[in-house]
């Protein structure tokens, strides 16, 4: 089994100050072998930080980080999924699934893990699954109101993947969980 | 009575003495195995005799009487055992005397004098005020000190104490006491008269050799502190004056500085806390050069380990009024030893503030006051400048910090930014992270204007350039490390009525507004985001949102965001203040104020086209303007057409200015905007698969690319989002088209494959077939569509 995280629009120190600490304390180094993180960090510390906790760190570039040297798209496999990382407000409209589709084709992707909206989705569609991990600061944003922090950890294994959400809901972690299983026919 | 130098010479002269005892040793011994009482104290006579000696240094004359210590002891058990000698112990006592020497005489007589005491033939009280008396006639300091120790050491456990055995009648504890301190009296005498031993240029070799036996003298108090009989009223009316009496007139710093920590350390506290007047009134009594701030800081530690230890004892600090008492008596010393350099004041003050914390933590008027007596001491000066002084102050302004988990409540000292104010440039700065550090950590909100204002003043030195700095002078790192901090800071402070939170958010704008072009990047969007949420917060309230007379409402929000933003152009920073125009336009729109949005969009647009250099930067920007376009609904249609219009406009700007890759998308996201404007729809997509031929000619020149290939495969994936939307103009025939077209193209020799063109394509046409599969009216949509 493969821990990997995911996560995105902390939108420190613009927005918000820091991760909430009941999930830094759930973020412990070594536990985790990859992050996805869709972007808008937005400052060194933050990818520093992210970096102690798993050293194998993919970002996409968000609107607000600092680095302008992080790629509007990711791509990477692991183990049987294909994985692709982007910030999302290349996608318009925001948080459509039809344009997400999109770019999950041209990515050509199991798994899409895409922000901005700071709102947690998991969609599932015939060609693969659609994730958002929301914002893991609850940040404001212009699209969702009354936004809770959340992240994502996917447990990849074999053909199957279960997606956790992580959601600080009124000072306590919730826990939620979703399984998808990858047929094996997707790359003729 | 000169003190000896050459080192070799002491070692002689030791040796000699030693010997000289082992010798006389010898014949000791026999003389008591045979019980022969003359021999004895014959041998015993001249076996002392060595302690006459002046030529030893105290550490030395230390080795040689340990060993007639150790021989003494023998002697007493001898005069003990009246059967071995016959004499009574009287008589014994009077026999003594005889010895030729005074020294060896009185050593005899102390010796003998316990005997006695044990025997119980004679009270206690006579025995001990006899043999302090004629001890006495040793003057000289070394060998006075050993006797008069040798005097404390045997009597120690014959002291007529309560439930003692030496208790009687008219032989009481007082009697004790009172030896005690005549014994201590005469021994500070002989300790103080040493300094006039040696040559002046000695003199560091005098205090050294002074200090060595200074426990000789301390050993009294102990004993006094173990007398069960003495309370706190003896102690208060008896001892504490003696003694004290005996400190300030010796008149010698050595001594004074000794004796005054150890009455500190040897009696209760308790007994401290009841006679802190006295104690403390003794202080600047002192001779000058003591270091009395040691000794004060001694105290108040003792004191504040007391309360911390015992919290039921902490009225009693009240009641005797311990902090006044302590202020004064600091404030008496600092200005009774003008030579008192700052640092020494300012770590007495830290003592006090310490003392205060954790005696006092909710007197806020008292760690005020120990700020403002600082604040005192180093008004008139210039800034501080020696590093242990500005350690010290650190010191001071870090402590109620950590003290109060509110640090708030550190803000309001009245006192702490006039403190704050007297550091250099670069400690304050240094102080003012250590606060900002401190509010993160306890995660304080701070709640109202007034401390808001406290606050941002205290932190001055990182909101802005203070006189006689700049910004370049500084690391780059560090100074993003204390712009960051200061941003997260702005998020703790916060207030759940409107009214409150916009006056803070004018009180830290008006703060960080000078702050200058390298600092402006950081602090304005912090306090953009803050100004959105409160405008978010007042959409949600019930009712009507705010009216254009409640003080808080949103246009006037609104028009301050516009002021601040505006700021950045000085920097300059126009895609920031790009991005943040588009913000404040969204929450604009949600408050159903069409003139204000507008008004952020054309804001936007002048960015974009006159400011936005870079290409790269100009795709994102069109990207988050026609993303924020798309949302808006409070347009009529006349305002939304313009937008679109000149949102088009940029796209096309770019046609023949951009390199392709970055060009094509952008028009196909032009697309999104204006749902239901179809015809504009199909121009933006013709405009599209134009640029895309012309991408084609561009092949034919530069060899390897595959740009068309791929641009195809997006714009049939438009196609079909617009198919699946029922767009008329999108007929099967053109997708048809289109595919065959793709096909045909990446067959072509001319194009070099692309995996990932290939891939998306792949997909593609994997989606239409699931589509079709569907079933239902997707299926029967896509029907017609052959692969």
């Amino acid at each position: 089994m493969v821990l990997v995280l995911a996560l995105g629009d902390l939108h420190i120190p613009h927005r918000a100050s820091d991760l909430p600490p009941k999930f830094k304390s759930m973020l412990v180094p070594g536990k985790i072998q990859h992050i996805v993180c869709t972007g808008n960090l937005c400052i060194k510390e933050v990818h520093d930080y992210l970096k102690t906790v798993c050293p194998d760190l993919h970002i996409a570039r968000g609107e607000y980080d600092e680095e302008t040297r992080y790629p509007e798209t990711k791509t990477l496999t692991i183990g049987q999924f294909k994985l692709g990382v982007c910030h999302g407000h290349q996608v318009i409209p925001w948080g459509d699934l039809d344009s997400l589709a999109m770019l999950q084709r041209q990515l050509d992707v199991d798994i899409l893990v895409t922000g901005h909206t700071h709102q947690f989705t998991a969609y599932k569609h015939e060609a693969g699954v659609v994730i958002n991990p929301g914002s893991a600061t609850g940040s404001y944003s212009s699209i969702t109101y009354d936004v809770n922090p959340s992240f994502v950890l996917m447990d990849i294994d074999g053909l199957r993947v279960v997606v956790y959400v992580y959601e600080l809901i009124d000072g306590e972690v919730k826990v939620d969980k979703i399984d998808f299983k990858k047929t094996t026919t997707s790359n003729a | 009575m000169m003190i000896s130098d050459g080192i070799e010479d002491e070692e002689k002269w030791l040796a000699e003495g030693i010997a000289g005892i082992q010798h006389n040793a010898f014949y000791l011994h026999r003389a008591l195995d045979s019980n022969n009482l003359r021999e004895v104290l014959k041998y015993s006579a001249q076996l002392l005799s060595e302690l006459r000696t002046s030529k030893l240094s105290p550490h030395k004359y230390y080795e040689l009487y340990m060993r007639v210590f150790d021989e003494l002891r023998r002697l007493e058990m001898f005069f003990k055992d009246e059967d071995r000698h016959g004499c009574p112990v009287v008589d014994l006592y009077e026999l003594v005397q005889h010895a030729g020497n005074i020294l060896p005489r009185l050593y005899l007589l102390c010796t003998v004098g316990s005997v006695y005491i044990k025997s119980k033939e004679a009270p206690a009280k006579d025995v001990l005020k006899d043999l302090v008396e004629m001890c006495h006639a040793v003057q000289h300091p070394i060998r006075g000190l050993f006797l008069r120790s040798y005097l404390t050491q045997i009597s120690r456990d014959k002291l007529p104490d309560i439930a003692s055995d030496y208790e009687g009648e008219g032989d009481t504890f007082m009697d004790a006491v009172e030896f005690v301190l005549q014994n201590f009296a005469e021994m500070n005498k002989l300790w103080v008269r040493m300094q006039h031993q040696g040559p002046m240029r000695e003199k560091e070799k005098l205090d050294k050799e002074r200090n060595e036996l200074r426990d000789l003298v301390g050993k009294n108090l102990h004993v006094l502190s173990q007398i069960e009989g003495v309370d706190l009223e003896i102690y208060r009316d008896i001892i504490l004056p003696r003694v004290l009496e005996q400190v300030v007139n010796c008149k010698d710093e050595l001594a004074q500085y000794y004796l005054m920590d150890c009455i500190i350390q040897v009696f209760p506290d308790e007994y401290h806390l009841q006679t802190l007047e006295t104690l403390l009134g003794a202080c600047p009594q002192l001779q000058s050069a003591v270091d009395i701030k040691t000794v004060l800081s001694g105290l108040m530690e003792r004191l504040s380990n007391y309360a911390a230890s015992s919290p039921e004892v902490l009225p009693e600090f009240l009641q005797v009024e311990a902090f006044t008492k302590l202020s004064n008596a600091i404030g008496k010393v600092i200005e009774a030893q003008v030579d008192m350099p700052v640092v020494g004041a300012i770590s007495l003050y830290v003592s006090l503030l310490t003392f205060t914390l954790h005696v006092h933590p909710d007197r806020l008027d008292y760690v005020d006051q120990v700020l403002g007596a600082c604040v005192r001491k180093l008004s008139g000066k210039a800034k501080l400048e020696d590093s242990r002084v500005t350690k010290q102050v650190v010191a001071l302004l870090s402590a109620p910090l950590e003290k109060y988990d509110d640090v708030v409540t550190a803000l309001t000292l009245s006192n702490y930014p006039r403190v704050m104010d007297h550091l250099d440039a670069a400690t304050n700065k240094i102080m003012a992270m250590v606060i900002i550090q401190s509010i993160m950590r306890n995660s304080t909100s701070v709640s109202t204007s007034d401390k808001v204002e406290v606050l941002f003043e205290l932190i001055k030195g990182l909101i802005k350039d203070m006189d006689g700095t700049s910004t370049d002078d500084l690391d780059e790192e560090d100074f993003k490390e204390e712009q960051n901090s200061v941003a997260r800071l702005m998020h703790m402070v916060y207030n759940d009525d409107p009214e409150e939170m916009l006056t803070i958010i004018n009180t830290v704008w008006k703060h960080i507004m000078a702050g200058g072009p390298k600092r402006l990047p950081f602090t304005v969007p912090p306090l953009v985001f803050s100004a959105l949420k409160l405008v978010r917060k007042l959409l949600g309230q019930d009712g009507d949102v705010a009216g254009e007379e409640a003080p808080a409402n949103p246009k006037k929000i609104f028009q301050l965001l516009n002021q601040i933003i505006e700021a950045l152009s000085i920097v300059p920073s126009p895609e920031l203040a790009l991005r943040l125009y588009l913000q404040c336009a969204e929450a604009a729109n949600d408050c159903d104020l069409e003139p204000v949005a507008y008004e952020f969009f054309t804001q936007a647009f002048v960015l974009y086209e006159e400011e936005v250099a870079d290409s790269r930067a100009q795709v994102t920007a069109i990207h988050l303007i026609i993303g924020t376009l798309q949302r808006m609904n409070v347009f009529g249609v006349e305002n939304r057409d313009t937008l679109t219009h000149k949102a088009t406009g940029c796209g096309a700007y770019h046609a023949s200015l951009i390199p392709m890759g970055l060009n094509r998308r952008s028009t196909l996201r032009l697309m999104r905007v204006g749902e239901g404007k179809l015809i504009r729809v199909l121009l933006c997509l013709k405009r599209s698969l134009r640029i895309a031929n012309a991408a084609q000619q561009m092949v034919n020149v530069t060899r390897g690319s595959s740009g068309p290939v791929t641009l195809f495969v997006e714009i049939l994936n438009k196609y079909l989002y617009f198919f699946e939307k029922g767009s008329p103009q999108i007929t099967t025939a053109a997708i048809q088209g289109l595919v065959e077209l793709i096909k045909t193209e990446m067959q072509s020799d001319s194009t070099t494959s692309n995996p990932s063109s290939d891939a998306f394509f792949a997909s593609t046409l994997r989606y239409i077939q699931f589509q079709k599969q569907k079933g239902g009216a997707m299926g029967e949509k896509y029907d017609p569509i052959k692969l």
